[in-house]
């Protein structure tokens, strides 16, 4: 018996880790990716890969750089949580130096040179995701549209490491728009909806982007287990989601021709994605209750604003980055009322 | 009907482990070789020994007597001689020695005289408190706060509830549970005594609803009268529901108000084994000398409770359960949400000891803590709705002003968070080092205040003697100024009528001189006469000057 050694309670063998939650979150996603591969071709696959080999190659030798023990950090996933949300980000046909540029990026700046796991004040994804955006905007834009399966896993492969397209293809012939960008840009030029689902029909499906919404409709699954598991709470995603859905209503109601419908919102792009799994990331959300129905909604009007009126078709990324600034102001201002104590 | 209960923030539900300890009936255990009462096992300060080494002392003998207010006495457990008196380890989590009388048993176990109270009824509630104080009665629940004291509602607090915390909601732990179904007359009586000394409206006995016999039992042994003002109250199994101000949100909906106490919300609570003690205080006259106490855990073969005399060693009580040393990490005093590894298993148990738990060798402190990833399920637990991830940065970071602004001193240290935290981060340690380095900054500037305060003081008064010297030699200058005395003031006018003494005087002598002029022609007799006079006169003058020199 060592008994020398005296420790402070609670004296309970480890009930959790920050591996379990990470690797809960891995697994949440998978239903979603899958769903992405069956639409949109292997690309994802070698993405995913290639960015978590990338991912943890740089956070060991960060870590080895920065003296820490290595094998712990490495072990926690949180490096492939990363990996995985950025590789969902990028293009389907992405080139290799791409991925590697976005997931270092993340890692090595936004991660480590912030101090690491648990102190980087912005969602290191949704950093790399926004300096290839800005930095590579024709090669972040273009989408394969869903269901094209000329693009096999040899071909897509081929893609990524020599930027080579199967014979008799071009670039522009295989890609388009995502739906998002499409009904952006269209609505620019004042077309109404109706005339965009008209001439673009092979993009839209029931009521959002075609295999958009199916693959929504999976990480939405995957969030409500990771819920159930208590992994993340309910408050940011349904914030998120039910600040857009009711601003989407409120402005598509009286203009229906020209604000897409709120389903369109919520299954079009990325918000399901970005409400489970990117803006419920702990350590760049706010923690107190009250302060993460302010985040998630806060998130959820930026994407509005920023669809409807800003720059990007899509504003998952910078809509959380916004609003990670806003984290500790919004916990310092939201504390909960403490036991015993008066309401303020 | 079915009671109204609340709920508290937070909570978990964990693995309960009591079974183990709960398939035995209570023994009580053997006899030690050696009994040690420490002089403090209470919260107060440490009562005074009122024996000497070498003196024979019968069981339930009052061997240290309370030496202030917040205090107890302390009793001999079993009959013997005092073989020291002598400072030794106490389970305590400071880890300090105390002052401690050590037993030897004389096997006899023979009891002094025992003074039970016959009808309390008639007794006035201040005396029944002395009683209770007299037999070193203490909170049993592991606090350890003289009993008396909570007994006492003050003259401006009217009791409406008294509250029975039977809810025992620490994994492990079960000798409540088992003193419930074994005397659960004696706790209601004890709990009818405390009634009379509060003048309480209404009782509560709560209960987790995961002891179905305790309940069932208590209910059965109450009498139908009782039952107007009496309810026992099955309560959700949710740790720490047996937390004070948690039990207190379950049963009432009240808050106890921070930095409050319970009576500030008309509530008392107490513990059913402290009720169980006054029972027997009363009934039998017999003091706190001995307790139930759970001994359990993964390396024991025998988990069981026991009816231990207060000062058994407790490796002795392992021992009698089977213990597995060679298996065990270490063992806890109290549950493993709030207990404390005992350092030295020779040290004795306590009257706040409840429990003995023998840990195997899976503990959480083998694992690294990773970094916070500020997840927020520490917050999700904390009943005292606390946000234990920013004190935690705020320990860390030392900023002790501002870990008292998210309320540290708010925190039961209930270990909810550090057991949901997937980091693994002891939080609790953090807040009692916080706090302990609060205490102490505390003490320190207490220190320095005095000391400045002291420093002032001299100072003040240093610059006041200078003053009053300064004022004494400008007075004195002022008066010597002086020539022309103004008969404005008293004792100017003492002044003016001595001045015009002495002017008289010189005026006299001034005549005097004039008249001695006029005895020049003067025959010798005459001359020989004036000049005996005046050497008389002379002499008389200097005898005069000795005596004013010497008075």
């Amino acid at each position: 018996m060592n008994s020398q050694q005296v420790h402070s309670s609670p004296h309970t063998p480890p009930q959790n880790s920050v591996t379990r939650l990470m690797l809960a979150v891995v697994f949440a996603m998978l239903p979603g990716c899958m769903t992405y591969v069956y639409f949109f071709g292997w690309g994802l696959v070698i993405n995913i890969v290639l960015a978590i080999f990338v991912a943890l190659a740089t956070e060991a030798g960060m870590l080895r750089l920065r003296q820490r023990p290595v094998m712990p950090f490495l072990t926690d996933g949180s490096a492939v949580v990363t990996a995985m949300l950025l590789a969902l980000a990028l293009p389907t046909l992405a080139p290799w130096w791409l991925t590697i540029v976005g997931v270092t990026f993340a890692i090595v700046i936004a991660k480590h040179l912030y101090g690491g796991l648990g102190y980087n004040p912005f969602n290191p994804a949704m950093v790399g995701y926004a300096v290839l955006l800005i930095a590579f905007p024709r090669e972040m834009t273009a989408w394969l549209p869903a269901e094209i399966h000329h693009m096999g896993f040899m071909d897509s492969l081929r893609y990524t490491l020599f930027e080579t397209l199967p014979a008799g293809t071009t670039f522009d012939t295989l890609t388009a728009a995502t739906p998002l960008d499409t009904v952006k840009t269209e609505l620019g030029l004042d077309h109404t909806l109706d005339e965009i689902f008209t001439s673009h029909a092979g993009l839209f499906g029931g009521v959002a982007g075609r295999g958009w919404e199916w693959i929504n409709l999976m990480f939405m699954l995957g969030g409500l287990v990771l819920i159930y598991m208590k992994v993340i709470n309910w408050r940011i995603p349904l914030a998120l989601l039910g600040t857009l859905f009711i601003i989407a209503t409120l402005f598509a109601l009286p203009a229906p021709d020209i604000r897409p419908s709120p389903w369109f919102h919520l299954f079009g792009g990325a918000a399901m994605l970005g409400a489970f799994f990117i803006a419920t990331d702990p350590v760049t959300a706010a923690t107190t209750p009250r302060g993460q129905l302010i985040y998630g909604a806060g998130i959820g009007i930026l994407i509005y604003v920023i669809r409807t009126w800003g720059g990007y078709p899509d504003a998952v990324a910078f809509a959380v980055l916004l609003m990670n600034m806003a984290t500790p102001t919004i916990d310092y201002y939201t504390q909960p009322r403490v036991f015993g104590h008066e309401e303020d | 009907m079915k009671r109204r209960l609340w709920h508290f923030h937070g909570g978990l539900h964990l693995p309960e482990h009591k079974q183990a300890s709960m398939t035995k009936p209570v023994v009580a255990a053997a006899l030690p070789d050696e009994i040690i009462l420490p002089m403090q096992q209470h919260i107060g300060s440490p009562a005074e020994p009122v024996v000497k080494v070498g003196e024979h002392v019968l069981k339930g003998q009052r061997v240290a007597k309370a030496s202030e207010y917040v205090s107890a006495p302390v009793h001999a457990s079993t009959s013997g001689e005092v073989i020291a008196i002598e400072e030794r380890g106490v389970p305590h989590p400071s880890g300090l020695p105390l002052l401690s009388i050590v037993i030897k048993p004389d096997g006899k176990d023979e009891w002094t005289e025992l003074k039970p109270v016959p009808d309390y009824a008639q007794l006035d509630p201040s005396a029944l408190r002395n009683v209770i104080r007299d037999a070193g009665i203490v909170g049993l629940g592991g606090a350890g706060f003289p009993s008396f004291i909570k007994l006492n509602p003050g003259p401006d607090n009217a009791v409406d509830t008294l509250i029975l915390n039977g809810a025992e909601c620490e994994p492990y732990i079960t000798c409540d549970a088992m003193l419930m179904q074994e005397r659960p007359r004696d706790i209601i009586d004890g709990l009818l005594i405390m009634k009379h000394a509060l003048r309480a409206r209404h009782c509560i006995i709560a209960i987790e609803d995961n002891k179905k016999v305790a309940l069932t039992l208590l209910k059965n042994s109450l009498q139908e009268h009782e039952a107007e003002f009496l309810k026992i109250v099955s309560i959700p199994t949710i740790y720490p529901s047996g937390g004070e101000k948690q039990l207190i949100r379950i049963l009432t909906g009240k808050e106890v108000p921070s930095h409050g106490l319970p009576i500030d919300i008309g509530v008392v609570c107490h513990n059913v084994a402290t009720a169980a003690a006054i029972c027997k205080v009363i009934n039998e006259g017999k003091p706190l000398v001995e307790r139930y106490i759970t001994v359990t855990g993964e390396t024991l073969d025998q988990p069981r409770n026991l009816k231990v005399r207060i000062g058994t060693p407790c490796i002795d009580l392992l021992n009698a359960c089977g213990w597995r040393e060679d298996q065990t990490d270490e063992v806890l005093m109290g549950g493993p949400m709030m207990g404390f590894g005992i350092p030295a298993l020779d040290m004795p148990t306590v009257k706040t000891s409840n429990c003995l738990l023998a840990r195997p060798k899976d503990q959480p402190h083998q694992q690294p803590a990773m970094p916070c990833i500020r997840c927020g399920q520490c917050a999700a637990v904390c009943p005292a709705q606390l946000l234990p991830q920013q004190m935690y940065w705020y320990a860390r970071a030392r900023d002790f002003d501002k870990i008292q602004a998210y309320n540290l001193f708010d925190c039961i240290e209930c270990g909810c968070c550090a057991y949901v935290c997937p980091s693994r981060i002891p939080l609790v340690q953090y807040y009692r080092f916080a706090k302990t380095e609060i205490w102490a900054k505390e003490r320190d500037k207490e220190k320095a205040d005095h000391a400045r305060q002291r420093h002032e003081f001299r100072l003040q008064r240093l610059e006041r003697k200078k003053k009053e010297d300064e004022e004494r030699r400008r007075r004195k200058k002022e008066l010597l100024k002086k020539t022309q005395p103004k008969p404005d003031s008293e004792a100017d006018i003492k002044q003016a009528a001595i001045q015009a003494a002495m002017d008289r005087v010189k005026a006299k002598r001034a005549t005097q001189k004039q008249q001695k002029k006029n005895i020049e022609n003067l025959n010798e007799k005459q001359q020989q006469a004036i000049e005996a006079v005046e050497k008389r006169r002379q002499r008389l003058r200097n005898a005069g000057a000795d005596n004013e020199e010497n008075p």
